[in-house]
């Protein structure tokens, strides 16, 4: 246990996490009636990390800790505590294909949490848990709290009640042990005075620190914990990252935990897993995660999303844009107008790219190569391998981050991946897909070329150089998209909403990874939304739109094609 | 075929007092969360009020129409029964508002002991039997077995009762969910401290409840009396375990569960009864409402219990 | 209507002029209520009469009721409810009055009290030579109401699991005993551990469909069970004898020497005079012994990992669950010890009863248990004595207040309102303490100083 590879990831070494995880989560999916809150999640946690979850308000992070602990039982998925080092896949396989719930073995033991009841997976597999709302036994003292925590040990040395009732010697030598162990960590947390007084009369702070300290009596490998930073000052905050620092280097516990406090986040942590709408969206050391613009996406939010600001896809934005400006009819020049920042950022980029429109591609394929060489951990393929094995999967998404090349050639992708992200000149990407009726007469692949196309799920969507006559819809009467957004649908080649009415399920998954909110498009129902744009009707929200009553979308704009009636009600604006 | 329809609408009738005694139970419960265990008491208090008004308004003002008696008893017993139930209220529920939760259920239980043998004082132990009033009614069906005719008969008295309790239900619901004060009562359910705070007057909203729920024992106390023709001090306590358990039966908390858990419970007695034994009909109704509970540990049409960790 | 301002604290009056107007007007509302409560049961009896039922009119008791309702609500207002200085207050603070130093008392109390009840029986027959018979009959009923109580302490105050329907353990205990003695031909000091290992089987089989309900569901379950072990009782008439009960169950010996009448006898093997009330010392040193050791048992599991898992139960139910506790065996157990507990106290009941019948056993009696150990205080042992001598004692105290016949003429029966008065009593308690008479709560171990904690910070459960 104390060999335990302190191998943090530096430049292309595969992750600790990967190599000795205390605990792997596979493909959990929970739902809730019809409502998926978590859905196809995998990732690891290292032994001896510090490991956070994090993602916005109702991400699903709280279930993910339910799941693993035991309150929920997932829909699917398997989830895996090891004990003792290593991955130690042929004990998980066997105990999966035996049906048991775990096997010990001398060195250390396997748990497939998903099959073991709440409290076998505290008392068996020694998983540790805290609560976001705080559940102490109130009127019981500080110290009876701790000695709940010890309740299985203690049971047995009491001859399960009988010897405890005939007062045998034997018990009182464990309860005092149990009390020093007690005592031991109601010191490290700084709450030794406070022993006898009843937990529900410490101040908030504390009765954190003594839910960690409770949690750690019951002699934890892992220890979950829902937000304890929530509600602290920073003085406390400060003093919980030093114990959980201290949980980690002395007592060779991994933690892993929920937190909304960034501070908390980037300070202690080795690992960083984020959540949005129950999928994973990064995984990778603290700085690499916080870089991810899906990470910046999904905690801005949907609304803000034109003050998103990633240079990668700025930079995308400007060139295709600038493209299209210098072919740009002049029917639809005058229409760009009224769009000012994308305008000026086309003429900035025009400037220096000059007639960039044959260089587009390449531009891109650039931007992509250094986009992925930047965050090399961030794994966007946790929807793209559902069949492959973990061990499997794991190996081929550190190959792929080191050496993007050769991800084609990895027997885990899926063949949809390889598909979607093969080069200009790959003669897959060329054929035809099926099932698009509604397309009017579209050819099969995208003109637009992005170069780390294979980095996302599902398949690239057809797009066009440049609007067709009369220019671009406007995009932005879809709920969902702004600005920003549209000019990023531009970028791919999309700029009407037949376009968008004919994508296909591959393809939204697709456009969701790479703008960075996957699930949102179906959540959203831009699909939809289109259809009925595209044939010129109205939606609740496109009326809103032409109001002038929705600040993220361009109002006044009603974009050529589909409009059937004359824009009478966009005249407010 | 016939014994079974028979027995169908005895169940039925039987069915229908259970649940106008087990919406009182529903409602302070959905209100306040606490098993008012005087409401079967109170259901007694109603009929023995009906039985003397019915006894004035025949012997002593010598009124003979019977639709007018009754519907002048029935009045009468409603708001007499209600200021019981609102003094029970008052004097043993108010002033542990917001206690701990164990604190009512003992007050109601010595509530419903004080009810018992106050009236056991007052009026004596013995069993006090009324003739029946409304005779007659129309015979459904006729079959023949080896035994001789059967006959499926439903009397004026069974439509009276089962006619009257779906109006009342229908009328209840309404009340709940049309009118201000249903509007008050469900917001009360819902969280007290902030409908208290947007202006609802929570103490009378919670009297109102009870009153209401008195009103409706009332009615199925008198039902009680021309039905069976025979009452003591102790019909309460059986009624009202087993509203009780027609309250917990349907989801303690919902009308509609009130009632179809009433109608469960009358028919599972009269069916066990019929075909089985008499003597067990209590076991046979306790033993399936375990029986649903351990199946759907929130009853027929209760929500469910979500954990929330 | 009539009270509903009397609800607002006395603050509110302050320095009304008008007090005496208010307090008056008050009291006329609530005779108003009182008369229109009363009109249907004081106003009017009815009764059997040859031709049917007979209307009777009681005008006199009727005013008699509203005069004195209304006297009574004036006498309230004026020195309780609407003044500055209530009497209450100044009662109050001549009582020993916060919780502390009422805990204080409680532990000084359980020493006397021990002691008092070790010499008891002595104490009477010394004393009260001429009703020692009555008053060591009186305290073996107590005795066993407080085993009874403690017993169901166990489920409902330590486990915090609401259970209406605790006689039926007490049944099974007195029925078990009961038909081995019928059948074959088992000795009390044989049936007693049977009767406590059945009762708990009974207590396994009922928790076990059970554990996962919540609240009053659980309540009713538990209430319909008592129900079902006694219709069941009632009408299995071949086995149990139906309600006609079962009688000529023997006596407890002394190991072996019965406490009769000449040779072979108690007296006669320890060469004393016989008396009768050698049979009742020795019957309420049993009671005594048993009701003992349940508050040994139970003292000894709060300080074991069972009975901590017990009150952390009661505290969050979730939270136990983390910590590797398994509740539904820790329910279970509770169940079980709580049900052996009735069942010794239900054999007692049977060996000194000598008869037996279904009577015995009905929900009242769970009320009343369950009353006992809410009234003293939830997982207060103490609570629970105080609680049973004052409940129990002070109802059968009614039965000899014979001189109010001399007040209110031969009519009257001061027994008949016993329970009336039971019930009264424990709406008031309860409304005066909610917590019980003893609330706070003694931590089961201690690093360096015992405090007590508060009623408001123990929880109550999930059953409840």
């Amino acid at each position: 246990m104390k060999t335990a590879t302190k191998m943090k990831t530096i430049g292309d070494t595969v992750p600790n996490w990967d190599v000795d995880p205390v605990l792997s989560v596979e493909h959990l999916t929970m739902r809730f009636g019809g409502l998926v809150a978590v859905g196809d999640l995998s990732f690891n946690v290292g032994r001896g990390d510090i490991t956070a979850l994090i993602g916005p308000n109702g991400a699903g992070k709280t279930t993910v800790f339910n799941c693993v602990t035991g309150f929920y039982k997932p829909t699917e998925g398997r989830i895996v505590m090891r004990h003792g080092p290593g991955r130690q896949d042929d004990a998980v396989q066997a105990v999966t294909a035996s049906g048991l719930k775990w096997k010990s073995a001398a060195e250390g033991g396997v748990f497939l949490l998903e099959r073991m009841p709440d409290h076998e997976i505290s008392h068996k597999a020694k998983v540790a848990r805290t609560f976001q709302n705080i559940r102490l036994f109130g009127g019981m003292t500080a110290l009876e709290n701790l000695l709940v925590a010890q309740h299985n040990p203690l049971m047995v040395a009491s001859g399960f009640s009988l010897g405890g009732i005939l007062g045998l010697p034997h018990y009182k030598k464990a309860q005092s042990a149990a009390i020093d162990k007690a005592v031991y960590w109601l010191e490290r947390t700084h709450l030794v005075d406070r022993a006898d007084d009843p937990a529900a009369d410490l101040p908030y702070g504390a009765q954190r620190r003594l839910e960690i300290a409770r949690a750690m009596c019951i002699g934890p490998q892992l220890l979950c914990l829902d937000e304890p930073a929530a509600g602290l000052n920073p003085r406390e905050s400060a003093e919980l990252n030093e114990l959980l620092k201290y949980i980690r280097d002395e007592h060779n516990v991994s933690v892993l935990l929920i937190e909304h406090d960034m501070g908390v986040v980037m300070e202690i942590s080795d690992h960083v897993v984020v959540l949005d709408y129950g999928v994973k969206i990064s995984d990778g050391p603290a700085d690499a995660v916080k870089t991810d613009p899906k990470v910046i996406a999904a905690y801005l939010g949907v609304d803000d999303e034109a003050e998103i600001d990633v240079p990668e896809i700025r930079r995308d934005v400007a060139k295709v844009v600038a493209a299209a400006e210098a072919e740009k009819p002049a029917a639809r020049r005058s229409a760009a107008k009224a769009r000012k920042p994308a305008a000026k950022a086309g003429k900035a980029a025009a400037k220096t790219a000059g007639a960039a429109k044959a260089d587009t591609a390449t531009a891109m394929k650039l931007v992509g190569q250094t986009k992925s060489a930047k965050a090399p951990a961030k794994s966007s393929a946790s929807k793209a391998k559902p069949a492959a094995k973990p061990k499997a999967a794991a190996k081929a998404r550190s190959v792929a981050k080191t050496e993007p090349a050769a991800k084609a050639a990895s027997p885990a992708t899926s063949s949809a991946t390889a598909a979607a992200k093969a080069k200009p000149a790959t003669p897959a990407a060329a054929k035809p897909a099926p099932g698009k009726k509604t397309a009017p007469a579209k050819p099969a692949a995208s003109e637009i070329k992005i170069a780390n196309a294979g980095d996302y799920p599902g398949k690239q969507p057809h797009g066009t150089k440049k609007p067709r006559t009369g220019g671009g819809n406007n995009l932005t009467r879809i709920k969902g998209i702004g600005p920003a957004n549209e000019k990023k649908l531009n970028a791919l080649g999309i700029w009407h909403f037949d376009q968008i009415a004919a994508w296909t399920k591959a393809e939204i998954d697709w456009v969701g990874a790479y703008l960075s909110f996957p699930g949102r498009i179906e959540r959203e129902q831009w699909v939809k939304q289109a259809k009925v744009l595209a044939r010129g009707g109205e939606t609740e929200f496109s009326k809103r739109v032409d109001k002038g009553d929705v600040p993220t979308s361009v109002p006044g704009r009603r974009g050529a094609a589909p409009a059937r009636k004359p824009a009478s009600k966009g005249g407010k604006a | 075929m016939e014994y079974f329809l028979q027995q169908l609408i005895n169940g039925l009738t039987l069915g229908s007092i259970y649940g106008l005694i087990a919406i009182g139970y529903t409602m302070v419960y959905g209100i306040i969360g606490m098993i008012n265990f005087a409401h079967g008491d109170v259901f007694m208090i109603g009929a023995f009020i009906a039985l003397a008004m019915f006894l004035i308004l025949t012997t002593v003002l010598g009124f003979t129409f019977l639709p007018v008696v009754l519907l002048i008893v029935l009045i009468v017993s409603m708001l007499f029964t209600s200021a019981w139930g609102w003094t029970v209220e008052r004097l043993a529920y108010r002033p542990l508002r917001g206690s701990f939760r164990l604190a009512p259920l003992i007050t109601a239980i010595g509530m419903s002991i004080v009810l018992q043998n106050f009236v056991q004082i007052t009026q004596g132990a013995r069993v006090k039997p009324l003739p029946p009033q409304i005779r007659g009614g129309v015979t459904l069906m006729q079959g023949s077995t080896e035994n001789g005719t059967i006959l499926v008969q439903l009397s004026y008295m069974q439509m009276i009762i089962i006619f009257t309790t779906i109006v009342l239900m229908a009328g209840f619901t309404l009340l709940i969910s049309r009118t201000p004060l249903g509007r008050a009562q469900r917001a009360c359910e819902q969280d007290r401290k902030m409908a208290s705070l947007l202006g609802i007057n929570v103490d009378r909203t919670i009297s109102l409840t009870f009153v209401m729920g008195a009103a409706l024992a009332a009615v199925a106390g008198l039902m009680f009396v021309l039905l069976y023709g025979v009452i003591d001090f102790y019909i309460g306590f059986l009624a009202g375990v087993k509203a009780f358990t027609a309250a917990v039966l349907g989801g303690i908390g919902s009308l509609p569960g009130a009632m179809l858990g009433g109608l469960l419970i009358g028919l599972i007695e009269v069916f066990w009864s019929g075909y089985f034994s008499v003597e067990y009909k209590d076991v046979a109704a306790f033993s399936i409402l375990a029986i649903v509970l351990i199946f759907l540990p929130s009853g027929l049409l209760g929500q469910p219990e979500v954990e929330k960790v | 209507m009539a009270a509903s301002d009397t609800n607002k604290p006395v603050v509110a009056q302050r320095g009304d002029p008008n007090s005496m107007y208010e307090s008056v007007k008050d009291a006329a509302m609530a005779a108003l209520l009182a008369g229109v409560l009363g009109f249907f049961f004081i106003g009017i009896r009815t009764d059997i009469a040859p031709g049917g039922l007979d209307l009777k009119m009681r005008w006199g008791a009727w005013i008699v009721a509203i005069l004195v309702v209304f006297a009574g609500r004036l006498l309230l207002n004026l020195f309780v409810y609407k003044t500055r200085t209530p009497v209450t207050r100044s009662l109050s603070s001549g009582l020993p009055g916060s919780e502390n130093t009422l805990a204080q008392v409680g532990k000084w109390l359980k020493w006397g009290l021990l002691a008092f009840a070790v010499v008891l029986p002595f104490f009477f027959t010394i004393f009260f030579p001429s009703r020692d018979r009555q008053f060591i009959d009186l305290a073996i009923l107590i005795m066993t109401y407080i085993m009874l109580g403690w017993g169901l302490n166990i489920v409902v105050g330590l486990a915090g699991l609401l259970d209406l329907g605790y006689v039926a353990f007490y049944a099974v205990g007195a029925y078990s005993f009961a038909l081995m003695a019928q059948y074959f031909d088992f000795g009390f000091w044989l049936a007693l551990p049977l009767a406590g290992l059945l009762a708990a089987c009974w207590g396994l089989i009922l928790g076990f469909p059970v554990l996962r309900l919540r609240g009053d569901y659980l309540a009713i379950v538990t209430l319909a069970f008592g129900e079902i072990i006694r219709v069941v009782l009632l009408n299995w008439y071949e086995f149990t004898n139906g309600p006609d009960g079962i009688s000529g169950i023997p006596k407890p010996t002394f190991f072996g020497l019965e406490l009769k009448r000449g040779e072979g006898g108690f007296a006669d093997f320890f060469g004393i005079a016989y008396d009768p009330i050698q049979r009742f010392i020795f019957l309420y040193y049993i009671i005594f012994i048993l009701a003992l050791i349940t508050n040994f048992v139970t003292m000894r599991l709060r300080r074991l990992p069972i009975g901590r898992a017990w009150e952390a139960l009661r505290e969050d139910e979730i939270a136990c669950r983390s910590l590797g506790i398994n509740t539904r065996n820790t329910k279970l157990t509770a169940f079980a010890i709580g049900a052996m507990f009735g069942g010794f106290a239900g054999s007692f009941f049977a060996t000194r009863q000598g008869f037996i019948s279904p009577e015995s056993f009905t929900f009242l009696e769970s009320a009343i248990i369950l009353a006992i150990v809410v009234l003293g205080g939830l997982g207060s042992q103490i609570g629970v004595v105080i609680a049973a001598v004052v409940m129990i004692g002070g109802i059968e105290m009614l039965r000899n207040l014979g001189f109010l016949q001399q007040v209110f003429g031969s009519g009257f029966d001061p027994a008949q309102y016993r329970m009336l008065i039971f019930g009264l009593a424990m709406v008031l308690i309860m409304v005066w303490k909610p917590r019980g008479l003893i609330s706070t709560r003694e931590p089961s171990a201690v690093l360096k100083e015992r405090k007590r904690i508060g009623a408001d910070m123990v929880a109550q459960g999930e059953g409840h």
